[in-house]
């Protein structure tokens, strides 16, 4: 548990991590991400740092957007096609299994 | 090294904190530490008569078929230092099933981290089958068929003969070998987003340092590669591997994924183990699974299940499930004998003759499950650690464990052998 997270100097911790540039989803690294929190991250890939305001209580590993997706949108991640979106989610909400589905099988 | 008891009896009432405790605070790495220079590292282990190296010296009891698991378990009771293997096949297979029964069997038996083995069947051609395949090693190898003797008067000869192995291969030593005589395999499980982001990314750190030294690696896991086919596609090292390996992988889809399905698999891939864990669908969890092929190493063939590797050193692809016991069980038999194992979520999955290295950087996995954990990569979350430390900790561990060092996974007893049963037995 990272109490130091997003805040404070420096703000090591990040509370996000996405992979590229391109993805429209970052991942809770910490446990106990609560609504309400301006979130800070980290792009793994070229070490850029984001900020979001999540909208959402987020268990570790679980993903938020990162830009408002519309239905039928693709979520993006590793800078690659993860799924369709299938119900809009606004910038800083949870994105899992209720809003977005494989495009396979 | 050991603890007062007192420090002792603290740390287990109060909450586990810290998942691999000794992960680099050792008396292991004081002295040499192989991360130190990739090229020069060096291991302890047993030579075998054909020339591989394990790092275990089992003496294992095969049971040719189901029917012989009795057998093979009483033996393993009269003599110590022995180790049967029950499995659930054997009987009535035929055609390419029957082929990988005998690949897996012969494989395992042929494994060096195995010194020697008795077979036992219920009757003696496909037992005789078995030691045949495992003698072209050179190892000692016995079998005996059930039918016209019983159980009794088999496990009373089998005994005999595993207590004669057990004895010679106690006082077999292991000798100093170069790291490239490491073959050390690969599969993740009970995956989650933190998989892809720290633990994967270890193992393929650790490829790309430890391959150009001529290491064999493999990896696995082929409807879990679905979503990222077109990345692992371009990491063959030949447009005809390349080929192979996309043959392989549209075959699955085809013949077994699009023949037996009901729905989108969103039941099962991801598991509901992936899903609590933050992985929403299969392209997102085959994206973190390829991270465990690092960034630089290509593979250079398109392995069977349970064939072993015959281009020389090098990564490989094995056509594998993705069901943790039955792709590191192939991966054995096809003679790995260190296995890197990613988790997110907390899989405790062992093998009985290869050491299986659990690897997480979920922090909640490292504080709830801490003694399934032999490497904690949490800090890359935290951005405390860099994935190129992170697999510096990973090379450190293979070397230490395939030194003798225990993992969780053996000290807690887990020996999950399960074969891959392609079909329905005649």
């Amino acid at each position: 548990m990272s109490s130091h997270a997003g805040s404070g100097e420096g703000r090591t911790n990040p509370h996000l991590l996405a992979h590229s540039p391109q993805d429209n989803v970052a991942v809770a690294v910490i446990e106990g991400l609560k609504a309400g929190t301006a979130a800070f991250g980290v792009i793994t890939e070229d070490n850029t740092t984001f900020d979001v305001d999540v909208h959402h209580d987020i268990p570790i590993g679980h993903k938020v957007a990162l830009t408002d997706l519309k239905a039928g949108d693709t979520a993006i991640k590793y800078g690659q096609d993860i799924g369709k979106v299938i119900k809009d989610v606004a910038k800083g909400e949870h994105v899992h299994v209720h809003n977005v589905k494989t495009k396979r099988w | 090294m050991f603890k007062e008891s007192a420090q002792l009896e603290h740390e287990i009432a109060t909450p586990f904190t810290g998942g691999a405790p000794d992960q680099f605070a050792t008396k292991a790495l004081s002295t040499k530490r192989a991360s130190a220079d990739y090229k020069a590292a060096t291991f302890m282990g047993w030579r075998r008569e054909n020339g591989r190296v394990g790092v275990r010296n089992h003496v294992v009891l095969l049971p040719l078929d189901d029917l012989s698991n009795a057998s093979c378990e009483a033996v393993a009771n009269n003599v110590k230092g022995t180790m049967a293997l029950p499995h659930a096949y054997g009987r009535l297979q035929f055609g390419e099933d029957l082929e990988l029964h005998f690949r897996t069997l012969i494989g395992i038996g042929s494994n060096p981290n195995v010194a020697a083995v008795v077979v036992i069947g219920i009757e003696d051609q496909w037992t005789n089958r078995v030691v045949e395949g495992i003698a072209k090693t050179g190892k000692p190898v016995v079998g005996f068929g059930i039918e016209g003797h019983g159980d009794i008067a088999t496990v009373a000869k089998a005994s005999y003969q595993a207590k004669r192995f057990v004895q010679w291969a106690t006082e077999l030593q292991r000798e100093e070998c170069p790291i490239a005589d490491l073959w050390v395999s690969t599969k993740c499980g009970e995956s989650d987003t933190t998989t892809g982001l720290a633990s994967c990314p270890t193992v393929g750190n650790m490829y790309d340092k430890l391959i150009p030294h001529g290491i064999y690696g493999v990896f696995g896991e082929t409807s879990e590669i679905t979503g990222a086919e077109h990345l692992c596609r371009e990491r063959a090292i030949s447009p005809e591997v390349s080929d192979k390996w996309y043959a392989m992988w549209k075959a699955y889809q085809d013949d077994v994924i699009e023949a037996h399905k009901t729905d989108d698999l969103s039941d099962s891939q991801p598991t509901k183990g992936n899903i609590a864990g933050g992985l929403t669908t299969i392209e997102e969890k085959a994206l973190g699974n390829l991270e465990k092929i690092g960034h630089e190493c290509r593979f250079i063939d398109a392995l069977q299940p349970a064939e072993a590797p015959a281009k020389g050193p090098g990564l490989y692809f094995m056509d594998t499930s993705s069901a943790a016991a039955e792709c590191v069980t192939l991966m054995a038999a096809a003679g790995y004998v260190v296995h890197t194992f990613p988790t997110g979520q907390g899989n405790v999955i062992g093998n009985p003759i290869v050491p299986v290295i659990k690897i997480t950087g979920n922090p909640r996995t490292v504080r709830t499950m801490g003694e399934h954990i032999d490497v904690d990569v949490s800090g890359v979350l935290r951005r405390e650690m860099t994935i190129p430390q992170a697999g510096d900790a990973l090379i450190d561990m293979v070397v230490r464990t395939a030194n003798g060092r225990l993992t969780a996974a053996e000290s807690l007893g887990h020996r999950e052998f399960v074969m891959t049963k392609l079909y329905r037995s005649a």
